[in-house]
């Protein structure tokens, strides 16, 4: 469904991603898990059309869409939650929500989904009319995540939505993303809680400085020696 | 009785600052461009609804006359404000903030030399290397109306009115159209409005097209007042309307049209200022003051600025 050729990127002279290749197939949770700086903000960003690769090919669906321009990449059915969540703050939830479906024209089934992300996160609902930027970390995250769902993409990408949440609110985010995969959503997954991304991945890709240094599925990363030194804090 | 004179004319004056203030506010809003050349385009409108008048045959001063000037204005205003955007503002969109805020110095003398040189060599049309006289349609000039011992000029209604409109049509189509919704999200945030399918070029030109024509509102109304048109009109009317627009805190909308109408009062109550500094002569220095006094207690306007914040 997505293919990842070679990607490298540039911010002027710095490389931050230095040649990657990575699939994501049609049903699968697919994770992106690295430290800070890794540069896996940098390849989602590129891949929804913000940033421009210096070299590489993406491929999604069978067309290539490394230039094409962002506000058209969400259209081809590719959703992005950026990191840091990134709500429209003065906006109220129900606009927010709207804004995610904004390049669809079917009314009908934009209202049908807006009640699937009330069904999700019924604060959400709750708080329909308030300006978004009153919510707190973990509602925030709950309204970037269904603002994507919104565009009812075939591939959605989260970056970091664990992010700053307590364990509790963590957890249920978490749950909602196993949720999805269980309704059949294809799923991009960029953690640096290697071990929650893990545990509910099919594959899973490990990014050193702009590089892939381990790939394998989700299981067998969670239990690989090297992982479990560098990511999940054992010795 | 004279205070309320006062204030009837200070609120028709700020009525037309706001009008341009507008213009200002939006495109600040949304790129973070103080566009200079803002004032040049409010004298093009001016122009504009000029030059279709001495187009249609036989003079007349007819009040339907009045859109069909309107709709010139706003043609000449929309158009030529785009054309800068394009050309001038969108090479620069990611250069340091300075190179854009000089090319719109340049583009401001840039306008008002061509509209100098040029205006007056189409054929028929008045040198316009002086003031023009503006074509004075009847029912929105002529003797003005008195109500109660207050006297109110007719321009000067039709401008208090004009502004009302826009402002009802501005309130409507920024909160409650699609448009208008993705014009607040890519003001709040870009990037992220840009992963919603917003296509921000497109909503950086209806930010310009939408100060345009208020702008273009605005140089209408001002050839009605002033009973002429000239090619620098622009240059003090847009320092005033910046001015109303930093004093509403800029990048909001509301702001704009507060802050032009505070403007516009302070200005006219000048003349209450006993002794050596009151009188219309000051007025000019009031009106500096209070921006001073506003930016040194309240940087962020009266109604607080609404520029990008990030999470
Ligand atoms: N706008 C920018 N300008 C210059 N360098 C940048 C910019 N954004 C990121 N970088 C650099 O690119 C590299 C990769 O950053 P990136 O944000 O992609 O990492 P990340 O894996 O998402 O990290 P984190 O887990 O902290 O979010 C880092 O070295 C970073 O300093
Ligand atoms: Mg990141």
């Amino acid at each position: 469904m997505l293919e990842v050729k070679n990607l490298q990127v540039a911010y002027g002279r710095v490389r931050a991603v230095k040649g990657i290749s990575f699939t994501v197939e049609q049903g699968q949770v697919v994770t992106l898990v690295g430290t800070n700086g890794a540069g896996k903000t940098t390849t989602l960003k590129t891949i929804s059309g913000l940033l421009r690769p210096e070299a590489g090919e993406i491929w999604f669906e069978g067309k290539r869409i490394d230039s094409t321009p962002a506000h058209e990449v969400v259209t081809r059915g590719l959703a992005h939650s950026p990191e840091g969540r990134r709500i429209f703050p003065r906006l109220t939830v129900e606009d927010n929500l709207r804004l995610g479906a904004f390049a669809r024209k079917d009314k009908a089934g934009v209202a049908k989904d807006l009640q699937r992300v009330f069904n999700l996160f019924e604060i959400l609902q709750a708080r329909r009319d308030q300006p978004a930027g009153t919510f707190s970390g973990g509602e925030q995250q709950m309204l970037a995540i269904g603002r994507a769902m919104m565009s009812r993409p075939k591939l959605l990408m989260l970056d970091e939505p664990s992010m700053g949440l307590s364990p509790l609110m963590m957890q249920r985010i978490m749950s909602t993303i196993t949720e999805l995969k269980s309704e059949g959503v294809t799923i991009l997954l960029v953690e640096q809680n290697a071990q929650a991304a893990l545990s509910l991945a099919d594959y899973g890709y490990v990014l050193e400085v702009g590089k892939i240094v381990l790939q394998d599925s989700g299981k067998n990363l969670l239990v690989d020696e090297a992982v479990r030194k560098a990511y999940l804090g054992e010795d | 009785m004279e205070f309320l004179q006062q204030l009837v004319n200070g609120l028709s004056l700020g009525a037309l600052y706001a009008l341009i203030a507008v213009g200002y506010t939006v495109v600040y809003g949304i790129v973070q461009l103080i566009n200079f050349a803002h004032g040049e385009i409010f004298m093009i409108g001016g122009f504009g609804a000029l030059a279709v008048w001495l187009l249609v045959p036989g003079e007349s001063l007819s009040i339907w006359m009045l859109p069909i000037m309107l709709i010139g204005g706003m043609l000449a205003a929309v158009g030529v404000a785009l054309l800068t955007e394009r050309v001038a503002y969108r090479p620069l969109r990611n250069a340091p903030r300075l190179a854009p805020l000089i090319t719109a110095i340049g583009v401001s003398i840039f306008l008002q030399e061509f509209v100098r040189l040029f205006f007056g060599r189409i054929p028929g049309f008045p040198d316009s290397k002086r003031a023009i006289p503006f074509p004075q349609i009847e029912y929105v000039t002529g003797e003005a109306f008195n109500i109660g011992g207050v006297t109110i000029q007719r321009a000067a209604l039709f401008t208090l009115v004009a502004l009302a409109i826009c402002a009802g049509f501005l309130y409507v189509f920024v909160n409650k159209t699609r448009l208008g919704r993705a014009m607040q999200a890519t003001s709040q945030d870009p990037d992220t409005a840009r992963l919603m399918g917003i296509n921000v070029d497109k909503i950086i030109m209806v930010a310009f097209a939408l100060g345009a024509a208020l702008a273009a509102v605005a140089g209408l109304a001002h050839g009605l007042r002033y009973t002429n048109i000239d090619f620098k009109m622009g240059f003090l009317a847009g320092l005033k309307a910046f001015t109303a627009a930093v004093l509403g805190g800029i990048g909001n909308i509301n702001g704009a049209v507060v802050g032009g109408l505070v403007l516009g009062v302070v200005e006219s109550m000048a003349t209450f200022i006993p002794g050596q500094f009151g009188g219309s002569a000051w007025k000019d220095v009031w009106a500096f003051v209070l921006l001073i006094l506003v930016l040194v207690f309240r940087p962020q306007g009266l109604l607080g600025a609404r520029v990008v914040d990030r999470a």
